[in-house]
């Protein structure tokens, strides 16, 4: 082997290793950083880890929505029309944030079964489903379209 | 009489600019291949005609807004007569047609710009990289009147009026941020054209870098501008204050930047030295691709945003193809004949060859963690694992050390010299910089805000790396001159350019860090005589009203705001119902100012006469968007430079390069 094929080898070995432990340390803060998705239904089978940040959604279920009278909390359930979820949140909801609208919710459940959330998501945009929401009516068998008509 | 017609001019229009682009595509490519310049010569009146017709598509698609011309399905979706006469101009761009039909028309205008600036480029070069760009856009074209025809009619059954635009877009920053970003994604088609060119010919030589940089940079400095736009929008827009929420759609702004940038420098290589040619070529189809799959992202409705609007598979997978024609067809091309146009060049370890190498691998790796944090929920989803999300901590925890160590070889790339630095000759200029920086750094967040701060101190120590780097690279330089006057004027534009630059980056970091760590927000209930102390400010609300604009029904808070008791004024947010969609808005009330902004949105009506309002402070939040200015201001400074103007300046540097 010649010097400058020995000294290429090197430096495409180092390439190989540099790329190895990049890829490992991208799948390691990947791992740790992604929430996963659950529809009411599966909450309520049991299927979501407690205490560990997920999302979750549905529709906001119609005269949910509850206000304390001095503070910004606010509790409200989401439905897939197969299982309810109860929501508690501190702070101010978005503005598309209504009853009988799809919304994500981000945050982390508790032992009561009552998810904390962090986060409040509805889109900007009346006509707009989450598709997680959508797809998770679906699976229950409704579509927003016909929530929508029952309106 | 013409006035009913009108859409039906754009939409020939439309057909015959199509036309033409296939023209330009298919004879100018040709004739270079077999050498007849007649063919070639096809090229330019094909660029400049698809460029008018364009134009003309695009003035009739306004006419039919500005006309209310709701058998158009287009205008019935996204305008309304009410609506102001600049929104109505402007919602030409506020929704998925309109949209493509600008990026087909700046398309076009790069191609015409090329035509009409680059007269002095060899034939065969110029059929090709108009050849190309005729590609592209026949491409594009064929996306638009197949499946996102902005000109459809609703007939016979024309609505009474409009569902009108999207209230979130009804806003002065929107009229701009589409326009910027996509002269910068399309931008970058002109250096990729480039670069196929220059693989077709099997070349790459100094002329060509100095043809191909110009354009490169001024497509960056769109797409700074356009990215900055964008996340000023999301700021006062959104009502929460947040300027960039690793959102999937502004990642795929994001991925073209940071390949963009990484091509910029690459390009600074390969003109001074030769080398890196290959690479240079690689990046150029990477960034385009980026572009690419940015507008796939985002129009296809994979993603889920404010941006994504249309849900109609049949455009993300023409989009898909498109891209994977471009990229298969490029990279293949590339693999072919790469090894032609590459050179070996030796430099040592240490030199500006090897900093800038470090800087585009750094860069690189950005993109990919970017890219793949956007894309690793799709992948799972398309292959039914789940639903999940990537959240911010992620970019987060991966962008933040990278760009600290970017940083880190910043400071030192434009000490060092091309092909050799001695690493003594490095450390005995750039020490004073270092200490400097360390010293500032540690004790400036102690000076502001009386408490010691790692993060802050971090984040100030690379700003101040940057800064004080740069002023000793630029005392170095005046020192050997006559006089810092004459020693200023010898100074090149690109120079100055790669200053403000980096200058631009060191100023958008003081901000990142600044307001992260000294932000300061409340969610409060507030009813009339309620007051509020914050970051020594403290807000009182007045009053609670109701206002009536041209479109839109508000309900208006007015405070009063004082600090130390003195120095009164008043904010205004308004949470408006905009009446065609019933669809709500915060419209948030600002203080700006330099060094921090205070910031005002209405939340929701809690009953009772009291509002839930959200309160923020928000230092040094400007000098985000500041520094993404300056670094555009430096993108387009760097092309004044002397070397890359026409005539005859251009050809004396030529023969230069030749005979040094």
């Amino acid at each position: 082997m010649t010097p400058a094929r020995r000294r290429r080898l090197g430096v495409l070995l180092a390439l190989v290793v540099l790329a190895a432990v990049a890829a490992g340390l991208l799948g390691y803060a990947l791992r740790s950083n992604i929430n996963l998705f659950f529809s009411p239904s599966q909450v309520a089978a049991g299927e979501a880890p407690v205490g560990r940040q997920i999302r979750a959604g549905g529709m906001v279920e119609t005269g949910s929505v509850a206000r304390d009278a001095d503070s910004l909390a606010v509790t409200f359930t989401v439905t897939d029309f197969q299982a309810s979820l109860e929501v508690a949140y501190q702070g101010i909801l978005p503005d598309l944030f209504r009853e009988g609208q799809g919304v994500v919710v981000v945050g982390r459940l508790a032992d009561d079964g009552v998810l904390q959330a962090d986060q409040v998501l509805a889109k900007h945009d009346e006509n707009y489903m989450p598709p997680e929401v959508a797809d998770a009516l679906a699976a229950a068998g409704k579509s927003p379209a016909d929530y929508r008509r029952t309106e | 009489m013409l006035l009913p017609f009108i859409p039906e001019v754009g939409h020939f229009a439309l057909i015959l600019a199509l036309m033409m682009a296939l023209i330009q595509a298919v004879v100018p490519l040709a004739g270079a291949a077999t050498r007849r310049p007649l063919w070639m010569a096809y090229a330019r009146p094909m660029a400049l005609g698809q460029f008018a017709f364009l134009l003309v598509a695009f003035a009739s698609l306004m006419a039919s807004f500005l006309f209310d011309d709701f058998s158009v399905a287009y205008v019935a979706n996204n305008a309304n007569s009410q609506l102001p006469w600049y929104y109505k101009a402007t919602a030409v761009w506020g929704s998925h047609e309109g949209s493509m039909l600008l990026w087909c028309l700046m398309l076009a205008g790069w191609g015409c710009a090329v035509a009409g600036l680059s007269r002095r480029l060899p034939a065969a070069l110029m059929a090709r990289v108009l050849g190309v760009m005729g590609l592209v856009g026949s491409g594009f074209l064929l996306f638009v009147l197949l499946t996102s025809n902005p000109f459809t009619r609703l007939l016979p059954n024309v609505p009474g009026e409009g569902a009108d635009l999207n209230p979130l877009l009804q806003d002065v920053g929107l009229i701009i941020h589409p326009p910027m970003l996509y002269m910068g994604y399309v931008g970058f088609s002109v250096v990729f054209a480039f670069a196929i060119a220059a693989l077709l010919e099997g070349r790459i030589d100094a002329a060509w870098t100095r043809w191909a940089r110009p354009w490169t940079n001024v497509a960056w400095a769109f797409l700074t501008v356009g990215i900055a736009l964008g996340s000023w929008w999301a700021y006062y827009e959104l009502g929460w204050g947040g300027w960039w929420f690793w959102d999937p759609v502004e990642n795929a702004s994001l991925l073209p930047w940071l390949a963009g940038t990484a091509l910029l420098h690459s390009l600074a290589v390969t003109e001074k030295r030769g080398s890196f040619k290959s690479w240079t070529v690689l990046l150029a189809i990477f960034t385009f691709s980026l572009s690419l799959l940015g507008t796939f992202l985002v129009r296809s409705g994979v993603l889920t945003s404010v941006h994504a609007f249309a849900n109609d598979p049949t455009r993300g997978a023409f989009i898909l193809i498109l891209l994977g024609l471009t990229v298969g067809g490029a990279l293949t091309l590339f693999a072919l004949r790469a090894p032609r146009v590459s050179q070996a060049v030796t430099f040592g370890w240490l030199s500006r060859d090897a900093l800038l190498l470090v800087n585009n691998i750094l860069l690189v790796v950005m993109t990919v963690t970017v890219l793949l944090g956007t894309l690793y929920p799709l992948i799972l989803d398309a292959l039914g694992l789940g639903k999940v999300s990537v959240g911010p901590p992620y970019f987060n925890a991966l962008f933040v050390p990278l760009t600290a160590l970017l940083c880190l070889f910043m400071g030192l790339g434009p000490v060092a010299r091309w092909k050799r630095m001695p690493a003594r000759e490095l450390w005995r200029r750039l020490a004073g910089a270092a200490l400097g920086a360390v010293v500032l750094a540690a004790l400036a967040p102690l000076v502001y805000h009386g408490r010691w701060n790692p993060g802050v101190s971090l984040g100030l120590l690379l700003a101040l790396w940057l800064v004080l780097s740069l002023a000793r690279d630029l005392f170095d330089k005046l020192r050997h001159a006559r006089s810092p006057g004459a020693g200023l004027r010898r100074l090149a534009p690109a120079y100055w350019g790669m200053q403000l630059g980096h200058l631009g980056l060191a100023v958008t970091i003081v901000g990142v860090t600044v307001v992260s760590n000294y932000n300061v927000e409340r969610n409060v209930r507030m009813a009339v005589g309620d007051r509020v102390q914050l970051a020594g400010y403290t807000f009182a609300l007045r009053s609670l009203d109701k206002r009536r604009g041209p479109n839109f029904v508000a309900d208006v808070a007015t405070l009063d705001v004082s600090r130390d008791g003195e120095r009164r004024f008043t904010l205004h947010p308004e949470k408006r119902l905009y009446l065609a969609r019933r669809m709500p808005m915060t419209d948030v009330a600002l203080r700006p100012g330099l060094l921090r902004d205070l910031y005002v949105a209405m939340g929701e009506d809690l009953g009772d006469g009291a509002w839930a309002l959200r309160i923020q402070y928000k230092p040094f939040v400007r000098w985000l968007w500041l520094g993404a200015a300056l670094m555009a201001a430096g993108g387009v400074l760097a092309v004044a430079d002397r070397r890359y103007r026409r005539g005859r300046g251009a050809q004396r540097c030529n023969d230069e390069v030749v005979t040094s």
